[in-house]
This record gives structure tokens, C-alpha cells and sequence, in this order.
């Protein structure tokens, strides 16, 4: 490593060097701490650390002294140092406290099966389950309430419908609009519409989604006459234009960087530029094409503003007029509220550890077959 | 030497704004009423400072367990767990509980819905889904639209808990990130439904309730509310440390339980105290 130019390195440009990947290895130690603390805060609920069960046994205060002091100390979730340094009075205030709580639970819930289930078992976060109440197994997430349900199946559902929406709509649109502005618009043309598209991703994502919510849904409501007026169709065209510029500008990229050769070839032996532009360049590009997808699916799934205020109802259903509810939207809405270190919390760190994989993996994907189409464009294998 | 001099009295201009700081974080109900009551009380008592910020119940009670406010916002009852945490940091005392307001949740549907009122047991069963048309409860033939709040907000869990009786929402009931924009859906919805505090209603319809089959229908006006004959209502209450019950906090407290502070409840839109629960 260094600069080689045949002589010594001058002082300052020794420093700037290395300043410059101090800064470059500090980005990387942070995403690499962000992911540890995310990681670390969901682990107790892949260890099934965590118990929702909403009747828990208690110990009447009366039979305090019965009970040794590593026994209360567990029952009243205390750390040691806490322990000691109570005196009687608060214990006992404690244990009050934790009967009150079971005597605050409505009547209706005392005798309920599902109020002795631990609902953060993975059998009740992925699988169907029959509540009281319901009439058939559901998947169902309802976070906070005498009984949490935490099923995470909606929430995955959801975000897909959205996302694949957003794609399905986008990438036909922005592959097009790239395939005319960099083979066949005219250069006055192309001067004018490429900044005007890329423009595009300046609107603050809070923007699109207001005017998804409040003009957008009623004119698609009018054209399609679906039901439910906020739907995951109306947030996934939003989320459209959010995709559209970033996969525009790399697939445009994609499609100027094929050689110039190979189009006069094409047009020399005849074809017409429409030929040229669809048979020749764009298999070419093909490999970039693809990766500005992958990359505009990453936006697309981490994209939270657009679809938190568009549609944001859990509901287990694959029809894309009704709605849904993203992992994203789950996070940014709850956490706020959710007890810091509570089952709730844990779960939304979980979701949020899913996320940033697969975010991860979609960006590594796309940057991956960029290299590869680079390398092969440019004759190195 | 002049630098030390300056940062020596920038350290003493900041402790000394700690010493008559009071802090007021919490429920997003309630900030703006607390904005309200802090910048009266501050233009009438040139000498303390109220800092008050929202976040939601729950973020006010988190902060009040750390002992970063000393005042906590609530638009529910504080949970067993939060007591217990206060519990543990408070020297064993639990937090002291001040009711400050009335708030009357409504039951808003389009202008135009044919229905003219609904029993309690109705509007349970139209929010959790059992309840799916509006000719099942005496309007046109169509679909219910059901919009509800976020699950973090304090409404939610009180609608949940006392209309609903515990029982889940549908889950195919749109979830809004305020009350205004519930409204503002509804405004947009012929066939919606919707919750939230009175003052918010602005142009949709404001159903009367009736508490069962047989009692008449009550609108949620003031008077209805504050005589408690309107069934679906609230208190907004704050928490606090009871060691700090004193001084300056205990004299603010007074003061928004007190005619001069109550009379701003109305202007934000929730509703006064009665005389008999201003003493606690």
C-alpha cells in the first residue's frame, strides 16, 4: 500500500493517506458495532430467553420470610446489587405491586388458555394459532394487550407485497425511460429528461407518502374501485417513485457504458436503432440492468416513511388491494413505546436484524454482478 | 485567562438553569396542553424554566425511571412494571399520581353515514371485526371501514381496554399515525369508522353512545363528559417522584389543577377537571 512513484512519499500526503483510511475503517467499524447491537438486543428471543405468559406465579407478601433471598431476588427481576441494597419496606412494596398486577387482569382473561402461553415461542411467532376469540388458527400480530401475539408471518407478507409492487411498477418504467435516454433520445432531449428523473430522488420519502395518502389513493380508488381505500397497492406505486431514480441512474449507466462499437457495428450492418438499442445494447447491459433492480429492491424494502403512512394493517392476505403492513413501518411505529428490554423490543430488534440482512444481501448481490459485467465489458475475465 | 473567566461563568449560567429547570416529558396527548400550561406559568414566574417534551406514555415513563424529568405526562394509568421500576429507584415509594384533565373519546364517521347512534357492544364489534356491514347496525348496505391508531399510542390501549374489553382490533383496521389524520381519512371514506379525542372531530360526524340497549344516547359535548354520563372517557394524568413533590414542582402542580390552570384545558381541546378532583 502507498503511493508509488518511483520516489518518498511527501510528509502531508503520508498523513492524508492515512487519515483517509482511518476514516474509510472507522465506516466500516460502524456498521459492524450497529449490527452487533441490534444482533445483541434480539438474541433472548432466539434463545427463547424471553416469557409473555400473561398469569405469572406470585408469592404473597405475607410469606416474605419463607422464601430465601436468591429466590426473591429472581421472582422480583432484581440484580444482586439491587437486592442488597433494598430494605424491607421496599421489597414488600415490590410484591404488592406484583399482586396488584395480577388482580388488574379483567375477569375475562383469568380463565383464558392463551393467558398461561408464552407467546414469544417460536411456534406462536411463525405458525397459525387458534386465540380465544377467533374461529379458526390465525396468524396475528397484535403487540400490545392482555395477550401479545407476535406472529411475524403478516409483517413478511407484507413487506413483499409492497416491495414487489414497487418493483413490478418501477422497473419496467425506469429500465425504459433509460433505454430512451441513452440510445435513442435526441441530446437536447436527454440533456433535460435525465436530471429531471434523477431529480426525482430528491423528494423527501415523507413528500411522496402525504401525497400518496391523501391525493394518490383517492384517484386510484376512482380508477381500479377496489375497497379498502389505503391498500398495498397504492404503496407500493408510491414506493415506485422512490425506486424509479435509483434504478434509472444505474441502469442508464449500465447502457452507456457498452461500447460504442458495438452499436455502429449493428447500425453499419443495418440494423435500425430501435434494433440496436433492444437486441444489441441491452443484453449487453443486461448484468446492470439486473443489479439496479436488486439495488431498487434494497430501497424499496427499507424504505419506512412511504409505507407507514399509506397502509399499515396487519393483515394475513396476498391480495394486493388490501393492506399491509411492512417490517419497517412495525419498527419506526413501535418502538417508541415498546418497554426498553421487554419482549416487544427484543422482537423489533429482531425484525430490524432480519431487515438489515436482507438489505445486506440484496446490496451484495447487485454490487457483486456490477463487478462481474464491468470485468466482462471490459475483457477482463 | 478571559477564556476561563468565560467558561467558568457559562458552567455556572448552566447549573444555574439546572437548579430552576422543571422537565415534563411524555404522553403525545398531552404536549401540547403542556406546552401551554408551561408557557403561561413561565410569563407569570419570570424565574422558572419548563422544558417540556412528547415521545408517548410510555418514553415519559422510561424517562421518569431513569430520573431524567421530573415530570411524566400519561394518558393512561401507569403498568405494574413501570411502577415496579419507579419503585425500585424512588427509595421504595411509588410514583404519586396527579389527575390534571378530562378527555372524551368520540366516535367519528363519515358526514353523510345514515347511522344515527351506536351501543357500546356496536362499536365493539364493528372495531374487532365481528361487525362488518352498516345495515347490521341500522345504516346503508355497505362495507365498514375501520381506521384505528398506532399500537404505541395511549388511545389505542384505552380504546382497547375499556370499549373493546381487551378483545384484539380487526385485523384489517387501518392504522393511522395521529388522530388528525384518522379524521382526515374518514373525511375521505363514506364508509369509515374511526376514534379518537372530541376536540379533533373537525367536519366528520360525532356519534351519540348509548352505555347499553335500553339508556338513551349521549353526545360527547363537555357537559356529558365532565357529568361522566358519555361512557367512553378518560383521565390525563402526571407522575411524579414523591421526594420531589416540593418547592417549585409542587407549586406548578397546584397551579394546573387549579382554576387559572384549568381553564387552558379547554382552549386545546380536552376537558377541566371537576371541582371535587381538583384536590386529588
Amino acid at each position: 500500500m502507498g503511493i508509488h512513484r518511483g520516489h518518498q512519499a511527501r510528509p502531508g500526503e503520508w498523513l492524508a493517506e492515512k487519515l483517509i483510511f482511518l476514516i474509510s475503517l472507522s465506516a466500516i467499524g460502524m456498521v459492524l458495532l450497529i449490527f452487533l447491537f441490534v444482533a445483541r438486543e434480539a438474541l433472548p428471543v432466539f434463545f427463547g430467553q424471553t416469557d409473555t405468559a400473561l398469569i405469572q406465579p406470585v408469592i404473597p407478601t405475607a410469606e416474605l420470610d419463607r422464601h430465601s433471598p436468591a429466590e426473591l431476588q429472581r421472582y422480583l427481576e432484581l440484580t444482586p446489587e439491587q437486592f442488597t441494597t433494598m430494605d424491607k419496606e421496599t421489597i414488600k412494596t415490590l410484591m404488592d405491586v406484583k399482586i396488584e398486577a395480577l388482580n388488574d387482569i379483567p375477569e375475562n382473561f383469568r380463565n383464558d388458555p392463551d393467558a398461561k402461553i408464552n407467546t414469544t415461542e417460536w411456534k406462536y411467532l411463525l405458525r397459525p394459532h387458534q386465540w380465544s376469540g377467533y374461529e379458526k388458527p390465525e396468524r396475528i400480530w397484535q403487540p400490545v394487550g392482555q395477550i401479545k401475539k407476535f406472529n411475524l408471518i403478516p409483517l413478511f407478507v407484507g413487506t413483499l407485497k409492497t416491495t414487489l409492487i414497487g418493483l413490478l411498477f418501477a422497473v419496467p418504467l425506469a429500465v425504459g425511460a433509460a433505454i430512451y435516454v441513452s440510445q435513442l433520445a435526441r441530446p437536447r432531449v436527454r440533456e433535460t429528461v435525465k436530471p429531471v428523473i434523477e431529480m426525482l430522488s430528491g423528494i423527501p420519502s415523507v413528500v411522496t407518502g402525504v401525497f400518496a395518502l391523501i391525493v394518490m389513493a383517492t384517484v386510484l380508488q376512482h380508477i381500479f374501485g377496489y375497497q379498502t381505500r389505503l391498500n398495498a397497492f397504492v404503496a407500493g406505486i408510491a414506493l415506485g417513485f422512490a425506486v424509479i431514480p435509483v434504478i434509472f441512474s444505474i441502469a442508464e449507466d449500465a447502457l452507456t457504458s457498452v461500447p460504442r462499437a458495438y452499436t455502429q457495428a449493428a447500425l453499419a450492418l443495418g440494423a435500425s436503432r430501435w434494433q440496436t438499442a433492444w437486441q444489441i445494447v441491452l443484453p449487453a447491459a443486461l448484468p446492470g440492468v439486473f443489479a439496479a433492480s436488486v439495488l431498487g429492491f434494497g430501497r424499496a424494502i427499507g424504505e419506512t416513511m412511504i409505507v407507514l403512512m399509506v397502509c399499515s394493517a396487519s393483515v394475513m392476505s396476498w391480495s394486493i388491494f388490501d393492506s399491509a403492513r411492512s417490517i419497517t413501518t412495525t419498527i419506526a411505529a413501535e418502538m417508541a413505546e415498546a418497554v426498553n428490554g421487554g419482549p416487544h423490543y427484543r422482537i423489533l430488534f429482531m425484525l430490524g436484524a432480519l431487515l438489515f440482512a436482507a438489505t445486506f444481501v440484496s446490496n451484495m448481490i447487485g454490487d457483486f454482478v456490477i463487478h462481474r459485467f464491468k470485468n466482462k465489458l471490459e475483457g477482463k475475465r | 485567562m478571559k477564556k476561563l473567566l468565560s467558561l467558568l461563568s457559562f458552567a455556572a449560567l448552566a447549573a444555574n438553569l439546572q437548579a430552576g429547570t422543571i422537565t415534563v416529558k411524555g404522553s403525545d396527548t398531552l404536549v401540547i396542553l403542556a406546552q401551554k400550561w408551561a408557557e403561561v406559568y413561565m410569563g407569570e414566574h419570570k424565574d422558572t424554566k419548563i422544558q417540556v417534551t412528547g415521545g408517548g406514555t410510555g418514553t415519559g415513563f422510561a424517562a421518569l425511571q431513569a430520573q431524567q424529568t421530573d415530570l411524566c405526562d400519561a394518558s393512561r394509568k401507569a403498568k405494574p412494571a413501570e411502577i415496579a421500576n419507579c419503585v425500585k429507584v424512588f427509595n421504595g415509594k411509588r410514583p404519586l399520581e396527579y389527575k390534571v384533565a378530562l378527555d372524551g373519546l368520540s366516535v367519528y364517521v363519515h358526514p353523510e353515514n345514515s347511522v344515527k347512534e351506536l351501543t357500546l357492544d356496536q362499536v365493539k364489534d364493528i372495531f374487532t371485526g365481528k361487525t362488518k356491514n352498516w345495515k347490521e347496525v341500522g345504516g346503508a348496505d355497505a362495507p365498514i371501514t375501520v381506521y384505528s391508531r398506532e399500537n404505541s399510542s395511549g388511545t389505542y390501549e384505552f380504546f382497547k381496554e375499556h370499549v373493546l374489553k381487551g378483545q384484539d382490533f380487526a385485523a384489517s383496521a387501518q392504522t393511522q399515525q395521529g388522530t388528525a389524520l384518522i379524521v382526515q381519512s374518514v373525511m375521505k371514506d363514506k364508509n369509515a369508522i374511526g376514534y379518537g379525542g372530541a376536540a379533533y372531530g373537525g367536519g366528520s360526524k360525532l356519534l351519540p353512545i348509548k352505555k347499553d340497549e335500553t339508556s338513551p344516547a349521549i353526545a360527547p359535548t363537555e357537559e356529558n363528559v365532565v357529568a361522566g354520563t358519555y361512557p367512553i372517557w378518560r383521565h390525563l394524568f402526571i407522575y411524579l417522584d414523591p421526594a420531589k413533590d416540593k418547592g417549585e414542582i409542587a407549586a406548578y402542580l397546584n397551579w394546573i389543577r387549579s382554576d387559572s390552570g384549568q381553564k387552558y384545558v379547554k382552549e386545546i381541546g380536552y376537558y377541566p377537571l371537576p371541582k371535587n378532583l381538583r384536590s386529588n
